[in-house]
């Protein structure tokens, strides 16, 4: 489009690149609600997008020319999940239960987890004899949905009817959170377990098991968001590992938990706000051009812009003084019942 | 053992040790249907810790639990709501972002999604049952003290709890508010519920209980009807010995005025008024009360004297012999460096009073290290304040060079009090210098501040029992929400009056 700034199209590829922030930032934000700041994001999101593409490869391998693309992508779905859940699982199994130290523990979380990732990425890619991609069937299943009617409506349609399955699971997420917490007798107890715990534990709530859950439900979704880099990032290279393929998004999805306020439905507000940050060099020079023919912004400029906005809103954050909008209590703090 | 028709908890030889520690020695009582029973003992004598195991908090090393005829086991808190005994801690279990309501139904089984509204109405059906209001979807951190144990009462009443344990219930209430609380008691044992109260405060024991029992190192050694005792057996029975309750006012001829304070202004975190033009002046050889509902203002007022705390506006001055300096805007250094010698015991003894892994001799030399010439330390010399300390004030302690955290509460106070003291001020200014001490260790704290008194110190004196505020001091000052709403004589004053000027509004 010439002479102007191409919303429509801008909007869909910040949704697009929104999605995979959407999913970490909520599971951090589950997982600090009961009390555990996990800052193995980043390594969880690694986990889930190297072990999605990997049981969509193996169930190609093994199925044959008989491959299900529904079935290869719900089985990268949920073995991401799980690879995600077991990262926060082992993170539980060191903060509640043996009591490490919980910045020491995610971090540790996150080196884990950008090798594991690279590790078994690379490795199927030597299988596979260069580099390691999913079929076609299987990426049709990643790629944008077709409604009837919803679809074809202009511009509405291509802003909320045309985005991949994943996109909708998302905001699905954010939404059941947002009941969980405050709907819900769970949600509830979970949020009194993240600001009391020794009020929770006198109450009987078992503080340990809503850690445990918590923190490995928590981080599943955030290993969505890696299946999602992994399977569905639109471009060339959807469903082929790409080396470091998650980029430091887990770390803008720590800050973005902060935006938030801890809330699901800011989630959502601020994952879209990064989201058009990363796809404004698409759009935002073709519209410069307009005014100053020759100008071009350095491609490495729109890089660091999403990270020199973690910056600010930290900052701003920061000045913030709110008991409602901030991080849960017990948060950071390890729980033992005998240290009253 | 036969038991009562009417017994709903029996306590049988029950002991507890933490490590080399007696906390609970072969402990048994009984409650009653509809009683209200004191447990009366000293700071450290067990009383919580026997209660925690009611709570399922703590669980016995021998002895049994009966509720209701039968030998029951309780391992968790939730074991004890499920036999109907509901515990209300000194320090609330609230949690703080939440509303009444909801702290009220956390843990609690029932339907998946909240019914918020027939959650309220239960609330106040059981609030009015007992005479009294709680809005249910205020949050915590908006409520008073007060209102917080309100909420904490429902929440065991809300589970059906039969057994309410009340864990110095009045330590932070004024005097009106405990007589709220305890209408309120009084109606939930008129409705056959039956409570423990937890308590070292005589005159409660005595409006309030049916019957008491006294615990003394973890023993217990007395039980009686609460119509059958007085102020003096109690105290004996807690202490084991007789023990003289008079406080001596020593007051003297009144000295010039010492310290004076204009218009004194402070802001606190939120940029709102912590003091609001606080005027007052503190003469030498008297003790100035300074009363208030925790919060008021005290620790601000504590701190900007002693130049710890940043002044919006208004003035400090300090006059000896005729001589005017003024301290405002200045920092401890510099005003010690004025000749001004002012002592401060402030509330929080191991935080800012002591350091808490250093030993005696170095917590002495902190005071005094920087009027040591040259470049090595002198231990000679405050070791020597140490042992004389250890002396007069009968310390207890291994030895100088213990750290002072190992030392017990009274012992703590009696360290800080004793080096500040030893600095010679000319003011003192103490903040709750007896909270959590014995009785023992109190009176040796209130005789060190008459003293003080006597030798022409000019002394401000924090606190939070009433009763001992009138008796010690010369005059009270009421703080209310950082505002002074009111000098008393002490010697004419009430407690009532006290009361209602700490929540004059």
């Amino acid at each position: 489009m010439v002479g102007g700034f191409d919303f429509t199209n801008f909007f869909f590829m910040a949704v697009i690149a929104a999605t995979p922030l959407l999913f970490a930032t909520l599971g951090e934000i589950l997982t600090e609600k009961s009390g555990s700041l996990n800052l193995g994001v980043e390594g969880m999101m690694f986990m889930g997008a190297a072990a999605g593409i990997a049981a969509s490869y193996f169930y190609e391998t093994a199925a044959g020319s008989g491959a299900s693309g529904i079935v290869s992508a719900l089985l990268a779905v949920l073995i991401g999940f799980l690879a995600g859940a077991f990262g926060g699982f082992i993170y539980s199994l060191l903060t509640v239960t043996l009591r490490a130290n919980q910045n020491v523990t995610g971090l540790a979380l996150t080196i884990f987890g950008i090798g594991a990732g690279n590790l078994i990425g690379e490795l199927l890619g030597i299988r596979a004899g260069g580099f390691t991609t999913v079929s076609d069937s299987t990426k049709s299943v990643f790629s944008g949905i077709s409604i009837p009617f919803l679809s074809d409506i202009p511009v509405i349609g291509r802003l909320f009817f045309s985005y991949n399955f994943m996109v909708y699971l998302a905001v699905a997420t954010a939404v059941l959170l947002i009941v969980l917490l405050n709907k819900t007798r769970v949600g509830l107890n979970l949020r009194g377990v993240g600001e009391n715990p020794a009020t929770a534990d006198a109450v009987g709530i078992n503080v340990t098991k809503y850690k445990y859950i918590a923190a490995s439900v928590g981080g599943g979704i955030c290993g969505l968001g890696g299946v999602y880099i992994s399977m569905a990032t639109v471009g060339g290279n959807a469903g082929t590992w790409i080396d470091n393929c998650i980029a430091g998004r887990g770390w803008i999805a720590v800050a973005l938990v902060i935006f938030a306020a801890w809330r699901p439905s800011r989630a959502i507000i601020g994952a879209l706000l990064f989201g058009g940050l990363s796809a404004l060099w698409l759009y935002f020079d073709p519209w410069l051009q307009t005014f100053l023919p020759n100008a071009s912004i350095p491609q490495q400029i729109y890089n660091v812009l999403p990270f020199i906005a973690t910056i600010l809103v930290l900052i701003f954050t920061s000045i913030r003084q709110s008991k409602e909008l901030s991080q849960p209590k017990a948060c950071g703090t390890n729980y033992f019942r005998e240290e009253r | 053992m036969e038991i009562g028709t009417d017994s709903v908890i029996k306590l049988h030889n029950i002991s507890k040790s933490f490590g080399t520690v007696q906390a609970n020695k072969d402990v048994s009582f009984e409650l009653n249907k509809g009683e209200i029973l004191a447990l009366l003992g000293e700071n450290g004598s067990g009383k919580t810790t026997l209660m925690n195991m009611l709570s399922g908090i703590y669980y016995p090393d021998s002895g049994a639990i009966y509720a209701g005829g039968t030998e029951v086991i309780i391992r968790s808190p939730k074991d004890s709501f499920d036999l109907g005994i509901g515990m209300i801690h000194q320090h609330f279990k609230l949690v703080d972002v939440l509303t009444a309501a909801e702290n009220i139904i956390l843990g609690l089984k029932g339907s998946a999604f909240i019914n918020r509204k027939r959650l309220a109405k239960e609330i106040r059906e059981i609030s009015e049952k007992y005479g009294f209001s709680l809005d249910p979807n205020k949050k915590i951190y908006d409520m008073s003290v007060s209102e917080k144990q309100k909420v904490e009462i429902v929440k065991v009443l809300y589970r059906g709890a039969d057994v309410l344990i009340l864990d110095e219930p009045t330590a932070v209430l004024t005097p009106q508010e405990a007589d709220i609380l305890f209408d309120m008691l009084r109606k939930m044992k008129e409705d056959g519920k039956a409570i423990i109260i937890i308590t070292h405060k005589l005159n409660e024991v005595l409006s309030l209980s049916d019957r008491v029992c006294i615990l003394r190192k973890g023993e217990l050694v007395g039980e009686l009807q609460t119509k059958d005792a007085t102020i003096q057996s109690l105290t004996e029975g807690m202490v084991g010995r007789a023990v003289n309750l008079e406080i001596m006012r020593d007051s003297g001829a009144l000295g010039d005025e010492r310290i004076n304070v204009s218009d004194l202004t402070c802001l606190n975190e939120d940029g709102l008024k912590a003091l609001d033009a606080v005027s007052f002046g503190l003469r030498a050889g008297e003790i100035l009360g300074v009363a208030g509902i925790a919060g008021s203002g005290q620790k601000e007022l504590c701190e900007s004297l002693t130049g710890l705390y940043p002044i919006e506006s208004g003035s400090i001055k300090f006059i000896e012999d005729g001589h005017t300096s003024e301290l405002t805007g200045f920092s401890p250094t510099e005003i010690a460096k004025k000749g001004v010698h002012l002592a401060f015991v402030p509330e929080d003894r191991l935080g800012m009073g002591l350091v808490a892994g250093l030993d005696m001799v170095e917590n002495i030399m902190l005071k005094s290290y920087h009027n040591d010439r040259g470049f090595l330390i002198d231990r000679k010399k405050p070791k020597e304040t140490a042992e004389k300390l250890i002396k007069s004030l009968e310390i207890v302690t291994p030895g100088v060079s213990t750290p002072v955290r190992r030392l017990s509460g009274g012992n703590v106070q009696k360290v800080l009090l004793g080096r500040e003291i030893d600095s010679k001020p000319s003011v003192l200014i103490v903040a709750y210098p007896v909270r959590g001490l014995d009785i023992n260790s109190s009176y040796t704290i209130y005789n060190l501040l008459n003293d003080e008194r006597k030798e022409g110190v000019a002394v401000l004196f924090v606190g939070e029992d009433l009763d001992v505020l009138l008796e010690l001091c010369d005059r009270i000052m009421v703080l209310c929400s950082g505002r002074i709403s009111g000098i008393v004589d002490a010697k004419t004053a009430t407690k009532e009056e006290l009361g209602l000027l700490m929540t004059e509004q």
